[in-house]
């Protein structure tokens, strides 16, 4: 530039702005600061073609590298599955009620049953699969519908009392507060009680029996033992889904239960509900 | 290097500053925004998707005023681990009825996207209640109020126009019969063909097991029938997206 000031005391260009008398000194910036700042733009284009970014008149351009987010979560569950897939075939083929003398095997269906136990069936039997009131315990061998693996992969594929399932388990027991008078369902509840715990009313007791007889035995046995047939739960251990005590029986007598559970085949693949069986039937109650 | 000198005729009137500002941002702006109007792939078109029945919108309405957003997001990003462990990952379209949307990344709770059918209505029950009583690690607070807050519907029907006037296509039918189908949805004796006819997946269910419509029947309503609309058996994703 031909009217160059130059600021006399630094010896450095000024922009030749000037307030006041006060001059702006013209300092460069730092050639690498610079050139890198020019890169970034070179990058930035390059990378728009690269990626999809411009809009277009009916859809952005897609990019060169032909990369987008469905394409790359449908390789990373392909490359995934492809890892696991002798396993998963075998699995699929396997003869689930001999599965645990395939001690491979066996050890990946359990492991990947775990994973999909704690994603999908922890809210409601708990992550240690303890269960809570209302939902089974899976640890125990106290089981509803069978503990067999086949029956329990039947239990999970269609699940219980559910809208969605036709082939869902099913059996519903009547509210038997319309049935009985408070005094009936008294008697019945101290026979309940009788059968599991030593500190019960004998004569009560005794008259509840007749009625279990002729109201509860049809579903729940002779001896209250219970029948898988229908999922009606052994009365005779002192193991209570809803609470033993004298409160919570006669609200279950009073007005039943009705636990459902979603049907599973429809959420998880045939692999997944097979490893899921194969992890709660190993974890101590499988028949 | 004389035409980069003549900035100084902007910086030396405030108004030619501010126009010239103005016109950039609004370069930008045009730029980023309006391709989403026109764009057809912005929102493809998916099977199944339909509008809230009025008890599933007044449930989104207690979801949104109890702040569940704050822990809850309602987006399954397309990455393996959340598709794994949530299901299918979630369409832009799966949430076009939704003003606002429930979008977010923040989860202090799990991802609740396609939570609907996933528990049972009594679980749902019972973790409202008292969320500790069936995941003992659970942080999240008790919610058993809205068991005895009863609702009547009142205003259903100027919540659904409200609705259609952002863009939801609510059909006069479906205003009209907000108040009956607002009330038959939990209530599984009652003649609720006309609702499912309207409002097709919609689940029909005592969602609180009380006789009376209460805040926990619309919210469990709204709760099970999230991610349940599209179906993803014979949904081909289109990977241009």
């Amino acid at each position: 530039m031909a009217d160059r000031k130059v600021d006399e005391e630094t010896g450095v260009d000024t922009t030749g702005h000037s307030w006041d008398g006060i001059q702006e000194l013209n300092n460069p910036l730092p050639r690498w600061w610079l050139w890198t700042f020019y890169l970034t733009i070179i990058w930035g284009i390059g990378y728009t073609i690269a990626y999809p970014a411009w809009p277009m008149v009916s859809g952005a351009t897609a990019g060169v590298l032909g990369w987008s987010a469905r394409g790359t979560v449908a390789n990373d569950i392909a490359e995934h599955d492809g890892q696991n897939a002798n396993l998963v075939t075998a699995l699929l083929q396997a003869d689930m009620t001999t599965l645990p003398e395939n001690a491979d095997l066996n050890r990946y269906a359990v492991a990947r049953g775990g994973a999909v136990f704690r994603a999908q069936c922890s809210q409601c039997h708990g992550s240690g699969a303890a269960g809570a009131t209302g939902y089974p315990n899976l640890l125990d061998d106290d089981w509803l519908w069978g503990g067999e693996m086949e029956q329990i992969i039947y239990s999970v594929t269609h699940g219980i009392r559910n809208e969605v399932d036709p082939d869902a388990h099913w059996s519903q027991m009547p509210a038997f507060g319309d049935i009985f008078t408070k005094e009936e369902t008294a008697a019945t509840v101290e026979y309940l009680v009788s059968l599991s715990s030593s500190e019960f009313d004998a004569t009560l007791a005794e008259e509840g029996a007749t009625l279990f007889l002729d109201n509860c035995a049809a579903c729940h046995g002779d001896n209250a033992m219970g029948d898988r047939a229908v999922g009606a739960p052994n009365l005779a251990d002192a193991i209570w889904l809803y609470g033993g005590d004298r409160e919570a029986l006669t609200y279950s007598v009073e007005n039943a239960r009705f636990g459902v559970m979603p049907a599973w085949g429809q959420r998880l693949s045939e692999e997944d509900v097979r490893a899921v069986s194969a992890y709660v039937h190993a974890l101590g109650g499988g028949e | 290097m004389a035409f980069l000198d003549k900035h100084a005729i902007l910086e030396k009137s405030p108004t030619l500053l501010l126009t010239a500002s103005l016109l950039v941002v609004t370069v930008g702006g045009i730029v980023e925004i309006a391709p989403l109007f026109w764009l057809e792939n912005t929102i493809e078109d998916v099977e199944g998707v339909r509008p809230y029945s009025p008890l599933e919108l007044t449930g989104r309405d207690i979801y949104i005023r109890e702040g569940c957003y704050v822990c809850h997001s309602q987006m399954i990003r397309p990455m393996r681990d959340e598709v794994e462990r949530y299901g299918h990952y979630s369409l832009a379209a799966e949430s076009q009825y939704d003003h606002p949307h429930q979008w977010g990344s923040k989860r202090t709770g799990p991802d609740v996207a396609r939570v609907g059918g996933r528990y049972s209505d009594a679980w749902h029950v019972d973790h409202l209640m008292d969320p500790q009583s069936v995941v003992p690690e659970s942080i999240m607070p008790k919610y058993a109020f809205l068991a005895d807050a009863k609702i009547d519907g009142e205003h259903i029907e100027a919540l659904l126009s409200t609705h259609r006037f952002v863009g939801v296509p609510y059909t006069d039918e479906q205003i009209a019969q907000a108040q009956a189908d607002f009330r038959v949805q939990a209530d599984p004796e009652g003649d609720w063909d006309g609702l499912v006819e309207r409002y097709p997946g919609a689940a029909v269910s005592n969602f609180d097991g009380q006789p009376e419509l209460t805040e926990m029947d619309a919210l469990i309503a709204y709760l099970q029938v999230l991610g349940t609309m599209v179906d993803f058996s014979t949904f081909t994703p289109d990977a241009s997206r």
